[in-house]
């Protein structure tokens, strides 16, 4: 899950990490109001969205008084940001952070992010702070420094003092560097991030370590014991479909295509995405039911599938293990009965209860088309749509 | 011969009394896997399909004679239930959970370092000799026993892929499902070894998926080691980036972990990948006509 910038320094502040004073505003008489509270000369009005790049698309804007803070923020708001990270379709700015303004001496990079390799948290630090980190990695690695982490021991101070001699951090301030990524490794843990990154972490003129952005994502496995953090979500970032498809714990990703897909085993189900565009076709969704679907699940996803104006057919594949075939078919027959089934529906069913299954699917009476292996489905689904 | 399980594993099945766990168990035992107990705190005392049920994993073994055990155990509950059967000093735990926060396996990872138990899984299928031992949650039916090894970190790719083999004529020693989450306990190279020491294992399948490096990783290791053909599939090629699909560790991110990467490297070393999902049996027969070693592994 993500979080917007100023949610992510909410939480980091309350870690010790020191973050620019700012506030968040939803209108333009709100952003006023908030630069007049800071009473700052200078502050920044940051768009903000879930996505990075936004500098560059014009989503940041630094204001020498209220006038401009007014101009800016009439200007952000309302405004479809396009950057590398939203997709051609870009995102609608509904929220600013107006934030003082500081006399930046230089910027860094410094990120917590699981290495899958050795199964630890790795620190990683650089003096290249505001580029993006791959970018540097492609570029110049020698400048990326990293401290792996021992679960049992937390971030031992001498790692975070390494890692901030190594980047050039001023000599006076490291101490102060240490406190703030202690604070960042804690709430990482603490919240259960699955990422956390500072770009740029900055030094000021009045010498203070700061984090100028702050990139927080949360493992969604974690967020039951997460309450606080579940908060922060905002509905109006993702996709509705998306949505839907959480609160019935199924796992869904729109597409842009026209064939619906439904699944069990994330596997199978990216396979089945696979398949279908090589003999031509276009996924319009992947959706994993996962191993605990009941038929109320199933059904709900098939409703989810058919809510999506573009899909003109849909594929089940099966492949039942703790997902039981008749648990399937159940779903399916009791949703094209509740939605009335208009397109075609062609599935592939085998595994733990296939026969049930099989049987359920031929005394419905329903126009199901039934496909004998994934490739002899996905082809049938496919000419079907054309 | 087979990996990691065989007739004479003795089975423990952690979280016995819940209602996944009760249906696997009854599924197992009519495979012929020798399950000899179970647990569920609290419930010591309990039968389920004729297992009986002891309140901890120490006592369980202690009882029974374990050497394995399988969670079915939810997931807020998972981390602790491994670590629990790792205490107990099983030689193999098999974890079917899924949607463990990935921090809890960290530290499980680390707890186990230096211990004698090995981990399969999480979020995992399970581990399959055919026709001797089945722990987890695979339909039995469509295994058959012969000589190609599966490893795999998607549970109905390992499915599909077994039931092109034996549909195709050709059995399996042990279908290994490693499962999908970012961290897990035992990886493709791990598996990998093992079928490569195992004298009745001639060829294996090996199935991955976008996200991290592991497929490129292993591919490197058969590059250097194995002395026996292997063929992949990867899923995922049509997948957009930054969205994470159903598995928490098939995404990708920063440009790294496509299929198309992790293709070009196994094709570099030397093995085949197929091209589609339902070819996987097809793209196997090709490149065993090619060694030679098609009529070996013919097995029915």
């Amino acid at each position: 899950m993500n979080i917007h910038e100023y949610q992510g320094k909410e939480i980091l502040k309350n870690f010790g990490v020191t973050v620019p004073n700012g506030k968040v505003a939803f209108t333009v008489s709100e952003a006023v109001e908030a630069a007049k509270e800071l009473g700052t000369q200078v502050c920044v009005v940051k768009a903000q969205i879930h996505a990075g790049g936004r500098g560059k698309a014009g989503g940041v804007k630094v204001a020498k008084n209220l006038d401009e803070v007014r101009t800016y923020a009439n200007e952000i708001l309302g405004k479809t940001l396009v950057t590398h990270q939203t997709g051609p379709e870009g995102k609608e700015v509904k929220r600013l952070l107006i934030e003082e303004g500081c006399d930046i001496k230089k910027e860094y990079y410094v990120g917590l992010v699981l290495d899958r390799a050795t199964s630890r948290v790795v620190l990683m630090g650089s003096e290249e702070g505001g580029t993006e980190i791959e970018e540097v990695a492609a570029k110049t690695p020698e400048k990326i420094f990293k401290e792996e982490i021992d679960p049992a021991l937390g971030l031992m101070p001498y790692q975070a003092r390494r890692l901030a001699f190594n980047i050039n951090i001023p000599k006076e301030l490291v101490n102060q560097a240490v406190k703030f990524m202690t604070g960042l490794y804690n709430a990482y843990i603490d919240k259960d991030c699955s990422i956390a990154e500072i770009n740029p972490l900055v030094v000021t003129g009045d010498g203070k370590v700061m984090a100028l952005d702050a990139k927080l994502n949360f493992d969604s496995n974690a967020l039951y014991r997460q309450k606080d953090v579940l908060e922060y979500r905002d509905l109006e970032e993702e996709d509705p479909k998306e949505i839907e498809a959480s609160k019935y714990d199924l796992s869904y990703v729109a597409l842009d295509g026209n064939i619906g897909c439904m699944v069990n085993g994330a596997g199978l189900a990216m396979s089945t995405m696979d398949i279908i565009k090589h003999y031509g076709g276009d996924p319009a969704n992947f959706l994993d039911v996962g191993g605990g679907a009941t038929a109320e699940k199933v059904t709900e996803a098939f409703k989810i599938i058919l809510s999506d104006p573009h899909v003109k057919g849909i594929f089940v594949n099966i492949f039942g293990g703790i997902m039981k075939c008749d648990v399937i078919a159940e779903g399916v027959v009791e949703a094209a009965k509740q939605v009335g089934l208009t397109i075609p529906l062609v599935v592939r069913l085998e595994g733990t209860n296939v026969d049930l299954g099989k049987k359920i699917l031929a005394e419905s009476n329903l126009n199901i088309i039934a496909a004998e292996s994934m490739a002899d489905g996905a082809q049938k689904i496919v000419s079907l749509v054309k | 011969m087979s990996v990691f399980i065989n007739k004479d594993t003795k089975v423990l099945v952690q979280g016995i009394t819940g209602g996944t766990a009760r249906f696997h168990t009854k599924q197992m035992l009519e495979y012929g896997t020798k399950i000899v107990g179970g647990t569920s705190p609290g419930k010591g005392g309990q039968e389920v399909e004729g297992v009986p049920v002891f309140n901890t994993v120490r006592e369980a073994v202690d009882a029974t004679g374990a050497n394995a055990s399988v969670i079915y155990v939810p997931a807020p509950f998972a981390a602790d239930s491994i670590i629990e059967a790792v205490d107990a000093e099983l030689d193999l735990v098999i974890c079917i959970t899924e949607h463990i926060p990935v921090l809890d396996m960290v530290k499980v990872k680390r707890y186990m370092e230096g211990k004698k138990t090995r981990l399969v899984g999480p979020n995992c299928p399970g581990v399959i000799t055919a026709d001797e031992c089945k722990i987890g949650i695979m339909p039995g039916y469509i295994h058959t026993k012969g000589h190609v090894g599966v490893v795999s970190r998607s549970g109905t790719l390992t499915y599909e892929a077994v039931h092109q083999l034996t549909q195709a004529g050709l059995g399996q020693t042990t279908a290994v499902g490693i499962g999908g989450d970012p961290v897990n306990g035992t990886n493709f190279i791990d598996v990998l070894k093992a079928f490569n020491e195992d004298p009745e294992t001639y060829a294996v399948i090996m199935i991955g998926e976008i996200g991290g490096n592991a497929e490129e990783e292993a591919a490197k290791w058969v590059q250097a080691n194995m002395t026996k053909p292997v063929v992949g599939f990867i899923g995922g090629r049509t997948a957009p980036p930054g969205k994470r699909m159903g598995h928490a560790g098939a995404i990708i991110s920063g440009g790294k972990g496509t299929a198309d990467e992790k293709i070009r490297i196994m094709n570099e070393c030397g093995i085949k990948v197929a091209e589609t999902p339902s070819v996987m049996g097809e793209t196997l027969i090709e490149v065993l006509k090619e060694k030679g070693l098609y009529e070996k592994c013919k097995t029915h």
